[in-house]
Protein backbone atom coordinates (compact mmCIF):
# COMPACT_ATOMS: atom_id res chain seq x y z
CA UNK A 1 0.00 0.00 0.00
CA UNK A 2 2.98 2.42 1.18
CA UNK A 3 4.69 1.40 -1.76
CA UNK A 4 2.38 2.23 -4.56
CA UNK A 5 1.18 5.38 -2.48
CA UNK A 6 5.01 6.50 -3.02
CA UNK A 7 4.90 5.34 -6.96
CA UNK A 8 2.03 7.23 -7.48
CA UNK A 9 3.30 10.57 -5.55
CA UNK A 10 6.66 10.14 -7.55
CA UNK A 11 4.36 9.62 -10.98
CA UNK A 12 2.89 12.92 -10.04
CA UNK A 13 5.67 14.93 -9.48
CA UNK A 14 7.48 13.67 -12.47
CA UNK A 15 3.77 15.09 -14.59
CA UNK A 16 4.56 18.38 -12.67
CA UNK A 17 7.98 18.66 -14.12
CA UNK A 18 7.33 17.15 -17.59
CA UNK A 19 4.50 20.22 -18.08
CA UNK A 20 6.14 22.40 -16.21
CA UNK A 21 8.74 22.42 -18.88
CA UNK A 22 6.58 22.54 -22.04
CA UNK A 23 4.10 25.59 -20.61
CA UNK A 24 6.94 28.43 -21.47
CA UNK A 25 9.44 28.48 -24.14
CA UNK A 26 11.92 30.56 -21.64
CA UNK A 27 15.12 31.59 -21.99
CA UNK A 28 17.71 28.86 -20.57
CA UNK A 29 19.90 32.12 -18.78
CA UNK A 30 17.88 33.37 -16.18
CA UNK A 31 19.27 36.33 -16.25
CA UNK A 32 18.34 36.87 -19.91
CA UNK A 33 15.06 35.46 -18.92
CA UNK A 34 14.68 37.82 -15.73
CA UNK A 35 16.02 41.26 -17.85
CA UNK A 36 13.69 39.54 -20.62
CA UNK A 37 10.43 39.17 -18.25
CA UNK A 38 10.93 42.62 -16.62
CA UNK A 39 10.71 44.40 -19.96
CA UNK A 40 7.52 42.26 -20.98
CA UNK A 41 6.03 43.58 -17.84
CA UNK A 42 6.44 47.29 -19.12
CA UNK A 43 5.01 46.34 -22.58
CA UNK A 44 1.29 46.25 -23.74
CA UNK A 45 0.21 43.48 -25.36
CA UNK A 46 -1.93 44.38 -28.51
CA UNK A 47 -4.04 42.25 -29.35
CA UNK A 48 -5.40 41.64 -25.55
CA UNK A 49 -5.40 45.14 -24.57
CA UNK A 50 -5.47 45.26 -20.74
CA UNK A 51 -2.54 42.43 -20.02
CA UNK A 52 1.08 43.20 -20.29
CA UNK A 53 3.14 40.95 -22.87
CA UNK A 54 4.05 39.47 -20.21
CA UNK A 55 0.52 38.12 -18.30
CA UNK A 56 -0.08 37.27 -22.06
CA UNK A 57 -0.48 33.64 -23.93
CA UNK A 58 -1.83 35.31 -27.03
CA UNK A 59 0.28 33.80 -30.83
CA UNK A 60 1.27 37.27 -31.01
CA UNK A 61 2.50 37.69 -27.53
CA UNK A 62 4.41 34.74 -27.46
CA UNK A 63 6.47 35.60 -31.07
CA UNK A 64 7.23 39.55 -28.90
CA UNK A 65 8.68 37.89 -26.09
CA UNK A 66 10.98 35.27 -28.26
CA UNK A 67 12.00 38.48 -29.87
CA UNK A 68 12.88 40.31 -26.71
CA UNK A 69 14.54 37.79 -25.31
CA UNK A 70 16.70 37.17 -28.80
CA UNK A 71 17.44 41.28 -28.24
CA UNK A 72 18.00 40.64 -24.34
CA UNK A 73 20.88 37.52 -25.76
CA UNK A 74 22.12 39.91 -28.25
CA UNK A 75 23.44 42.68 -25.83
CA UNK A 76 20.65 45.11 -26.75
CA UNK A 77 19.69 47.62 -23.77
CA UNK A 78 16.57 48.00 -22.64
CA UNK A 79 16.26 51.57 -24.31
CA UNK A 80 16.86 49.97 -27.97
CA UNK A 81 14.23 47.00 -27.12
CA UNK A 82 11.57 49.45 -25.89
CA UNK A 83 12.20 51.89 -28.95
CA UNK A 84 12.24 48.72 -31.03
CA UNK A 85 8.59 48.23 -30.07
CA UNK A 86 7.20 51.79 -30.18
CA UNK A 87 8.54 52.45 -33.51
CA UNK A 88 6.41 49.18 -34.98
CA UNK A 89 3.28 49.56 -32.19
CA UNK A 90 3.39 53.29 -30.92
CA UNK A 91 3.52 54.81 -27.45
CA UNK A 92 0.43 52.42 -27.00
CA UNK A 93 2.91 49.47 -26.51
CA UNK A 94 4.03 51.92 -22.96
CA UNK A 95 2.31 51.22 -19.77
CA UNK A 96 4.25 54.08 -18.87
CA UNK A 97 3.27 56.93 -21.63
CA UNK A 98 6.72 59.12 -22.12
CA UNK A 99 5.70 62.81 -21.67
CA UNK A 100 5.22 64.83 -24.45
CA UNK A 101 2.91 67.46 -25.95
CA UNK A 102 0.07 65.16 -26.58
CA UNK A 103 -0.17 63.59 -22.88
CA UNK A 104 0.49 66.46 -21.16
CA UNK A 105 -3.54 65.76 -20.10
CA UNK A 106 -2.76 62.60 -19.18
CA UNK A 107 0.40 63.39 -16.85
CA UNK A 108 -0.87 66.55 -15.11
CA UNK A 109 -5.10 66.10 -15.68
CA UNK A 110 -5.22 64.34 -12.12
CA UNK A 111 -3.09 66.37 -10.15
CA UNK A 112 -4.78 69.63 -11.70
CA UNK A 113 -8.21 68.29 -11.16
CA UNK A 114 -6.84 67.44 -7.40
CA UNK A 115 -5.40 71.36 -7.41
CA UNK A 116 -8.66 72.85 -8.09
CA UNK A 117 -10.92 70.39 -5.91
CA UNK A 118 -8.73 71.01 -2.72
CA UNK A 119 -9.07 74.80 -3.72
CA UNK A 120 -12.52 74.93 -3.81
CA UNK A 121 -13.05 72.80 -0.48
CA UNK A 122 -10.56 75.78 0.79
CA UNK A 123 -12.13 78.52 -0.53
CA UNK A 124 -15.49 77.13 0.76
CA UNK A 125 -14.22 76.20 4.52
CA UNK A 126 -12.96 79.73 4.85
CA UNK A 127 -16.36 81.16 3.51
CA UNK A 128 -18.03 79.41 6.38
CA UNK A 129 -15.99 80.35 8.92
CA UNK A 130 -16.39 83.52 8.17
CA UNK A 131 -19.90 83.63 8.61
CA UNK A 132 -19.86 82.04 11.92
CA UNK A 133 -17.74 84.33 13.20
CA UNK A 134 -19.99 87.26 12.64
CA UNK A 135 -19.75 89.39 16.44
CA UNK A 136 -23.07 90.17 16.94
CA UNK A 137 -23.55 93.96 19.27
CA UNK A 138 -25.70 93.58 22.55
CA UNK A 139 -29.21 94.76 20.69
CA UNK A 140 -28.81 91.95 18.30
CA UNK A 141 -28.10 89.52 20.74
CA UNK A 142 -31.16 90.45 23.02
CA UNK A 143 -33.29 90.36 19.72
CA UNK A 144 -32.00 86.59 18.52
CA UNK A 145 -33.17 85.77 22.36
CA UNK A 146 -36.83 87.39 21.98
CA UNK A 147 -36.99 85.59 18.33
CA UNK A 148 -36.02 82.17 20.03
CA UNK A 149 -38.57 82.76 23.36
CA UNK A 150 -41.58 84.11 20.73
CA UNK A 151 -40.64 81.07 18.56
CA UNK A 152 -40.41 78.59 21.00
CA UNK A 153 -44.03 79.71 22.53
CA UNK A 154 -45.40 79.61 19.18
CA UNK A 155 -43.61 76.08 18.54
CA UNK A 156 -44.36 74.08 21.32
CA UNK A 157 -41.94 71.57 20.26
CA UNK B 1 -28.66 79.52 -8.82
CA UNK B 2 -25.32 78.80 -9.07
CA UNK B 3 -25.97 75.81 -6.60
CA UNK B 4 -27.63 73.72 -9.33
CA UNK B 5 -26.24 75.35 -12.69
CA UNK B 6 -22.55 74.18 -11.32
CA UNK B 7 -22.72 70.47 -10.85
CA UNK B 8 -25.70 70.72 -13.73
CA UNK B 9 -22.14 71.88 -16.39
CA UNK B 10 -19.71 69.55 -14.73
CA UNK B 11 -22.79 66.56 -15.61
CA UNK B 12 -23.05 68.16 -18.74
CA UNK B 13 -18.99 68.01 -19.51
CA UNK B 14 -19.04 64.56 -18.23
CA UNK B 15 -21.72 62.98 -20.24
CA UNK B 16 -20.20 64.97 -23.19
CA UNK B 17 -16.53 63.24 -22.87
CA UNK B 18 -18.33 59.97 -22.13
CA UNK B 19 -20.11 59.95 -25.03
CA UNK B 20 -17.05 60.42 -27.15
CA UNK B 21 -15.03 57.67 -25.67
CA UNK B 22 -18.37 55.56 -26.55
CA UNK B 23 -17.35 56.12 -30.17
CA UNK B 24 -14.14 55.51 -29.79
CA UNK B 25 -12.72 52.69 -30.91
CA UNK B 26 -9.49 51.22 -28.57
CA UNK B 27 -8.15 48.68 -30.82
CA UNK B 28 -7.53 51.37 -33.52
CA UNK B 29 -4.22 52.35 -32.22
CA UNK B 30 -2.84 54.98 -34.35
CA UNK B 31 -0.16 53.61 -36.33
CA UNK B 32 3.46 54.82 -35.61
CA UNK B 33 4.46 53.45 -39.76
CA UNK B 34 1.95 55.70 -41.42
CA UNK B 35 4.37 58.32 -43.27
CA UNK B 36 7.48 56.29 -42.49
CA UNK B 37 9.20 53.92 -45.39
CA UNK B 38 7.67 50.58 -45.73
CA UNK B 39 9.85 48.25 -43.30
CA UNK B 40 11.88 45.77 -45.81
CA UNK B 41 11.28 42.55 -46.26
CA UNK B 42 12.40 39.71 -48.57
CA UNK B 43 10.20 36.73 -48.37
CA UNK B 44 9.64 33.11 -50.44
CA UNK B 45 6.50 33.64 -52.60
CA UNK B 46 3.28 31.19 -51.74
CA UNK B 47 2.44 30.25 -55.22
CA UNK B 48 6.57 29.62 -55.92
CA UNK B 49 8.67 29.17 -52.55
CA UNK B 50 11.72 29.28 -54.73
CA UNK B 51 11.41 32.91 -55.92
CA UNK B 52 11.33 35.81 -53.31
CA UNK B 53 9.72 39.14 -53.70
CA UNK B 54 10.29 42.12 -51.53
CA UNK B 55 8.93 45.69 -50.83
CA UNK B 56 11.74 46.89 -53.17
CA UNK B 57 10.47 45.51 -55.99
CA UNK B 58 7.33 47.67 -55.96
CA UNK B 59 9.02 51.27 -56.08
CA UNK B 60 7.89 53.85 -58.07
CA UNK B 61 4.16 52.09 -57.84
CA UNK B 62 1.45 52.67 -55.93
CA UNK B 63 0.23 49.13 -54.20
CA UNK B 64 -1.28 47.22 -51.31
CA UNK B 65 -0.27 45.18 -49.25
CA UNK B 66 -2.81 43.31 -47.36
CA UNK B 67 -2.46 40.69 -44.59
CA UNK B 68 -4.23 37.78 -44.33
CA UNK B 69 -4.46 34.31 -42.71
CA UNK B 70 -6.28 30.92 -43.53
CA UNK B 71 -6.95 30.76 -39.67
CA UNK B 72 -8.80 34.66 -40.06
CA UNK B 73 -12.34 34.64 -39.73
CA UNK B 74 -12.65 38.23 -41.07
CA UNK B 75 -10.28 38.08 -43.95
CA UNK B 76 -12.93 36.05 -45.50
CA UNK B 77 -15.57 38.82 -44.41
CA UNK B 78 -13.28 41.15 -46.49
CA UNK B 79 -12.11 38.82 -49.21
CA UNK B 80 -15.00 39.89 -51.36
CA UNK B 81 -14.35 44.14 -50.87
CA UNK B 82 -10.60 43.23 -51.67
CA UNK B 83 -11.53 41.05 -54.54
CA UNK B 84 -13.79 43.71 -55.78
CA UNK B 85 -10.91 46.38 -55.16
CA UNK B 86 -8.45 43.81 -57.00
CA UNK B 87 -10.55 44.34 -59.89
CA UNK B 88 -10.85 47.93 -60.32
CA UNK B 89 -7.16 47.68 -61.00
CA UNK B 90 -6.90 51.23 -59.51
CA UNK B 91 -3.83 49.63 -57.62
CA UNK B 92 -2.20 46.09 -57.67
CA UNK B 93 -2.59 44.41 -54.40
CA UNK B 94 -0.28 41.97 -52.49
CA UNK B 95 -0.88 39.38 -50.03
CA UNK B 96 1.18 38.91 -46.92
CA UNK B 97 -0.11 35.35 -45.82
CA UNK B 98 0.68 35.50 -42.11
CA UNK B 99 1.74 33.05 -39.84
CA UNK B 100 -0.04 30.17 -42.09
CA UNK B 101 0.35 26.82 -43.43
CA UNK B 102 1.49 26.74 -47.14
CA UNK B 103 -0.97 24.09 -48.14
CA UNK B 104 -4.14 26.02 -46.12
CA UNK B 105 -3.05 29.40 -47.66
CA UNK B 106 -3.14 28.10 -51.14
CA UNK B 107 -6.41 26.03 -50.29
CA UNK B 108 -7.91 29.09 -48.89
CA UNK B 109 -7.05 30.68 -52.52
CA UNK B 110 -8.30 27.88 -53.93
CA UNK B 111 -11.81 27.73 -52.20
CA UNK B 112 -12.03 31.32 -52.35
CA UNK B 113 -10.15 33.22 -55.52
CA UNK B 114 -7.19 34.66 -55.38
CA UNK B 115 -7.38 38.44 -55.76
CA UNK B 116 -3.43 38.83 -54.92
CA UNK B 117 -0.78 39.52 -57.95
CA UNK B 118 1.04 37.47 -55.44
CA UNK B 119 0.96 36.73 -51.65
CA UNK B 120 4.45 36.18 -49.77
CA UNK B 121 4.68 33.84 -47.30
CA UNK B 122 5.33 34.41 -43.38
CA UNK B 123 5.08 31.76 -41.12
CA UNK B 124 7.15 33.05 -38.42
CA UNK B 125 5.13 36.29 -38.32
CA UNK B 126 8.65 38.36 -38.45
CA UNK B 127 7.74 40.64 -41.06
CA UNK B 128 4.22 40.45 -39.72
CA UNK B 129 5.28 42.58 -36.35
CA UNK B 130 8.03 44.95 -38.43
CA UNK B 131 5.30 45.96 -39.81
CA UNK B 132 3.40 46.37 -36.44
CA UNK B 133 0.34 44.18 -37.56
CA UNK B 134 -1.82 42.54 -34.35
CA UNK B 135 -4.85 42.09 -35.41
CA UNK B 136 -5.23 40.26 -39.20
CA UNK B 137 -6.66 41.01 -42.02
CA UNK B 138 -4.61 44.60 -42.00
CA UNK B 139 -4.20 46.66 -45.06
CA UNK B 140 -1.55 49.15 -46.03
CA UNK B 141 -1.15 51.52 -48.99
CA UNK B 142 2.39 52.23 -49.70
CA UNK B 143 3.44 55.34 -52.01
CA UNK B 144 5.79 55.30 -54.93
CA UNK B 145 8.44 56.37 -52.84
CA UNK B 146 8.48 53.37 -50.77
CA UNK B 147 6.07 54.93 -48.21
CA UNK B 148 3.22 53.87 -46.06
CA UNK B 149 0.47 56.21 -46.42
CA UNK B 150 -2.29 54.45 -44.78
CA UNK B 151 -3.24 51.33 -42.61
CA UNK B 152 -6.12 49.85 -41.58
CA UNK B 153 -6.05 47.31 -38.99
CA UNK B 154 -9.41 45.14 -39.48
CA UNK B 155 -11.51 44.19 -42.66
CA UNK B 156 -11.88 46.12 -45.34
CA UNK B 157 -15.42 47.73 -46.15
CA UNK B 158 -17.03 48.84 -49.20
CA UNK B 159 -16.95 52.42 -47.08
CA UNK B 160 -13.56 52.61 -46.24
CA UNK B 161 -12.63 51.65 -50.00
CA UNK B 162 -14.73 54.53 -51.38
CA UNK B 163 -14.19 56.96 -48.42
CA UNK B 164 -10.36 56.52 -47.87
CA UNK B 165 -8.69 54.21 -49.82
CA UNK B 166 -9.76 55.57 -53.72
CA UNK B 167 -9.40 58.54 -52.95
CA UNK B 168 -6.41 58.13 -51.36
CA UNK B 169 -5.16 55.77 -54.47
CA UNK B 170 -6.07 58.51 -56.91
CA UNK B 171 -4.23 61.11 -54.88
CA UNK B 172 -1.01 59.04 -54.98
CA UNK B 173 -1.30 58.16 -58.89
CA UNK B 174 -1.75 61.43 -60.15
CA UNK B 175 0.37 63.24 -57.36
Amino acid sequence: MSYRFIVLILLLALGGIAHAKEAAPAAEDPVVERRAMALAEELRCLVCQNQSLADSNAELAVDLKNQIRDKVKRGESDREIVDYMVARYGDFVLYRPPLKATTLMLWFGPLILLATGLAVLFYRLARRRKITEVELTEAERARAARLIEEGSEADPR
Amino acid sequence: MNRFLIPLAIFGILVGFLFVGLSLNPREVPSPLINKPAPHFELPQLHEPGKTFSQKDMLGKVWLLNVWASWCVACREEHPVVTELAKSGVAPIYGLNYKDKREDGLAWLRQFGDPYRLSVFDIQGRVGIDYGVYGVPETYVIDKRGVIRYKRIGPLTPDIVKQKILPLLDELNHG
